[in-house]
């Protein structure tokens, strides 16, 4: 067992062990992401870079991160724990049971009904939570259908004009069963500014 | 169709899909280990190393390459966080701090990739590249050379029967050798993992996760504000953190980020990248044993564990107890649209019962009983089915205590594989499995008796001492996950936790590879109308009772502190 254990073998040991993490961190650390990315961005440029969604000729931002929207005349989206900082994602961590997430919620409830004039029965629960990403680009069917009288009525449009648009911009689950059904608010909005200008 | 429907079905698809890769995955990772011939790469690789790729390693020999490759491991990434103001690619990032770059060091090379720093806003590409990702390949094919190295122990033949003649490739045909660190660790990145990744990386491009070089770019919003939208190597990254059960993620929300899993299609990719070579690895086992049948007797209780977390943490969250969870409608606190209560559920008990550690959702949010069923799942030891590689030799550890409890009970000697368990194989086995609670209890003890623990946590009364007995499980069983809440960048936390991480990952590989090396020289007993059938379903039941009362008895007192103090108040 000493023999074995001699500073000599050790060093030898010690020296194909570097070696050996520099060889894989050349080919796992260089050239496997670097494949990825150029394969990736032949095939997917769009998605590859982050899915932008353009408006006007221009950037307005990602389909994948959520914006924050203030004003009546526009959807919006969860509340989130950072301001909808794509630097700081992450959620506020609070218990289900924790009593300063009751009081949020309970405010978030009444501010929701209020702002789009709905019964407070009908703010369903995503309108009231912080998402885990706090970016969350999306929020459910009834968040946005409960919005829809407001924004009608900020851009001078119908509320079946603005439902249609709502529902257009409905997705399923994926296959048909994969995670819930959601309205992308960033894509919601911008069809909606498109109609207003259409309609003045 | 309701959400307890679509929930279902995606289990279904998940479990169905696991079961039609179960047997070729299996066996063709089986045939990685055990071919003698050499890929021409591979034989590349082993002449820049400068090893013998046909040299045979005793267990003491074979344990001084991994302890000497992680070694080397912890201090390059360590160096590369301290020096990363000094390398290109940074970002205008700053050095990491000594303990924190500690922390994250022995994170990331024990599998767990428990995170104290917040990616988009601490760590360059170049850490992210060759730093981060490089250990999320090498710590999972280093999991993955223990176990097999820990198989060849198991059911290794003396040379003098015929069977054994037949075994003689697979390296371990002379007395006590496990095989070769090097070879097994250089296929099981050159052969499992770089094939797999790759494509599921373009996969998930596909699906919208981003892969590219770029930094944050600005962007003027319809509303008339300002937005950095990052970029970065993600998906390449994103694929190897889930099939290597790593779990750190390019961003500070990791796979609740949407540019790390953009859709319900790319989350069922990721869970099942999460389960596939953990769930795999009973076949290669069985295969290897010779007989299939032992390893779906440890296919069995795995599976029956997981799907009962699955099925806890599912029925909690969409129950929703908690006072905040019904003022608001559902448990919709800290999870994404796109995934609602069932994937999140899926996803948690999932990434916990591995020793991935990747969220989806918010644990610290989720009920309590929900959350306390993520906690149990990691304090069972990872084990169904486990990191990639541990979950393996960790479950093997289990099947040896219960044929030893099942002796005791009808006072036999103990056989397993036609191998006896002796006083040293038990020792072995029983002090394997007492590492991670040992370093968990006294941890949770140490955080709260100083005023570090209590001025870390978020939340209040029950709810925050489960958030440091969370943290130190997860970084004790190599988790990874958090109860996010716990401010855990301090000093204090950043070294015990970084400890509890390289304790908690190889005094257990010393055992398991003591045990395998110690089973690997006792003859085979032929069996009898007496020795205990481990490859029938009885003994999955055993098993599942074995960890159940081993985690349950040394867990409970903590747990009704914590979880079940806080679902009954």
């Amino acid at each position: 067992m000493t023999a074995t254990l001699s500073p000599r073998r050790t060093g030898r040991l010690a020296w194909a062990a570097c070696r050996a993490l520099l060889v894989l961190t050349v080919v796992c650390g260089l050239l496997y992401p670097l494949a990825v990315t150029g394969i990736a961005q032949a095939a997917f440029p769009d998605r590859a870079d982050g899915t932008p969604v353009r408006a006007d000729g221009r950037d307005v931002g990602s389909a994948l991160v959520g914006q924050r929207w203030s004003g009546r005349e526009w959807f919006h989206g969860r509340p989130s724990h950072s301001d909808y900082d794509p630097r700081a994602t992450g959620s506020g961590q609070l218990g289900a049971s924790d009593p300063r997430l009751v009081r949020t919620v309970r405010e978030n409830r009444q501010a929701v009904a209020d702002y789009n004039g709905v019964p407070t029965a009908a703010v369903p629960p995503d309108a009231v939570t912080g998402s885990g990403s706090a970016i969350d680009p999306d929020v459910s069917p009834e968040y946005a259908r409960i919005q829809t009288s407001r924004v009608a009525r900020a851009n001078h449009l119908t509320k079946g004009a603005v439902r249609e648009l709502v529902d257009a911009h409905t997705e399923g689950r994926d296959l048909g069963f994969l995670g819930e059904p959601r309205v992308n608010v960033l894509k919601l909005n911008v069809a909606v500014r498109k109609a207003a200008a259409a309609a003045r | 169709m309701s959400p307890i429907l679509a929930t279902a079905l995606q289990l279904l698809a998940l479990v169905g899909a696991l079961a039609l890769v179960h047997r070729p995955f299996g066996d063709y990772m089986a045939a990685v280990y055990t071919s003698p011939r050499h890929l021409r790469i591979e034989r590349c690789l082993y002449r820049c190393v400068g090893v013998d790729p046909d040299a045979r390693l005793r267990p003491a020999a074979y344990l001084r390459a991994v302890l000497a490759f992680s070694a080397a491991g912890v201090l390059l990434l360590y160096a590369l966080q301290r020096l990363q103001d000094k390398l290109p690619l940074s970002l205008g990032f700053e050095a990491i701090d000594p303990d924190q770059a500690f922390n994250t060091a022995a994170s990331f090379v024990s599998n767990t990739n428990w995170q104290s720093y917040a990616g988009e806003s601490a760590m360059g590409h170049l850490v992210q590249l060759t730093g981060l990702a490089v250990q999320n390949f090498v710590s999972a094919a280093v999991g993955m050379a223990v176990a097999v190295a820990v198989v060849r122990g198991f059911v290794h033949r003396s040379a003098r029967s015929r069977e054994g003649a037949a075994r003689a490739h697979e390296g371990a045909a002379r007395s006590g050798e496990l095989g070769n660190f090097w070879t097994d660790l250089v296929r099981g990145v050159v052969r499992i993992l770089l094939p797999v990744a790759f494509v599921s990386a373009l996969a998930l491009v596909a699906t919208g996760v981003v892969q590219n070089l770029a930094g944050a770019h600005e962007v003027h919003t319809l509303s008339g504000a300002t937005q950095h939208i990052p970029g970065g190597p993600v998906a390449s990254q994103e694929a190897i953190k889930e099939l290597g059960t790593n779990g750190g993620g390019f961003f500070n929300a990791n796979s609740a980020h949407p540019f790390e899993n953009p859709s319900g299609l790319s989350d069922l990719l990721e869970v099942f990248l999460i389960l596939v070579i953990p769930f795999s690895l009973t076949r290669t086992f069985g295969t290897m044993a010779g007989n299939v049948r032992q390893g779906y007797a440890l296919l069995g209780a795995m599976g029956v564990l997981w799907l009962g977390a699955v099925l806890a943490v599912t029925a909690s969250e969409f129950a929703h107890p908690g006072t905040a969870a019904q003022a608001a409608g559902g448990a919709m606190e800290g999870k994404e649209q796109r995934f609602g209560e069932g994937a999140s559920a899926l996803f948690a008990a999932s990434t916990t019962m591995t020793s991935t550690g990747a969220v989806n959702a918010f644990h610290d949010s989720f009920t309590a009983l929900g959350g306390g069923a993520t906690l149990l799942g990691m304090m069972l030891g990872e084990i169904a089915p486990g990191g990639v590689g541990s979950g393996l030799y960790g479950m093997l550890v289990m099947a040896v205590v219960a044929v030893f409890l099942a002796g005791l009970m009808v006072g036999r000697t103990p056989e397993y594989l036609g191998k006896k368990i002796g006083t040293r194989e038990i020792t072995c086995a029983a002090c394997s499995f007492l590492v991670t609670p040992a370093l968990v209890l006294s941890g949770t003890a140490l955080a709260m008796a100083l005023p570090d623990g209590e001025e870390a946590m978020t939340n209040i009364g029950a709810h925050g001492f489960t958030e440091v007995l969370y943290a130190y499980t997860s970084a004790a069983n190599n988790n990874g996950s958090a109860f996010a809440g716990l401010g855990a960048d301090t000093p204090f936390f950043n070294t015990t936790l970084g400890l509890c991480m390289l304790l908690g990952r190889f005094l257990p590989m010393v055992f398991a590879l003591a045990l395998a090396g110690s089973l690997a020289r006792r003859a085979p007993a032929p069996a009898t109308a007496g020795t205990l059938r481990t490859e029938k379903p009885l003994f999955s039941g055993m098993l599942v009772g074995s960890v159940l009362i081993v985690t349950g008895l040394t867990f409970f007192p903590a747990l009704a502190l914590g979880p079940l103090a806080e679902g009954l108040s």
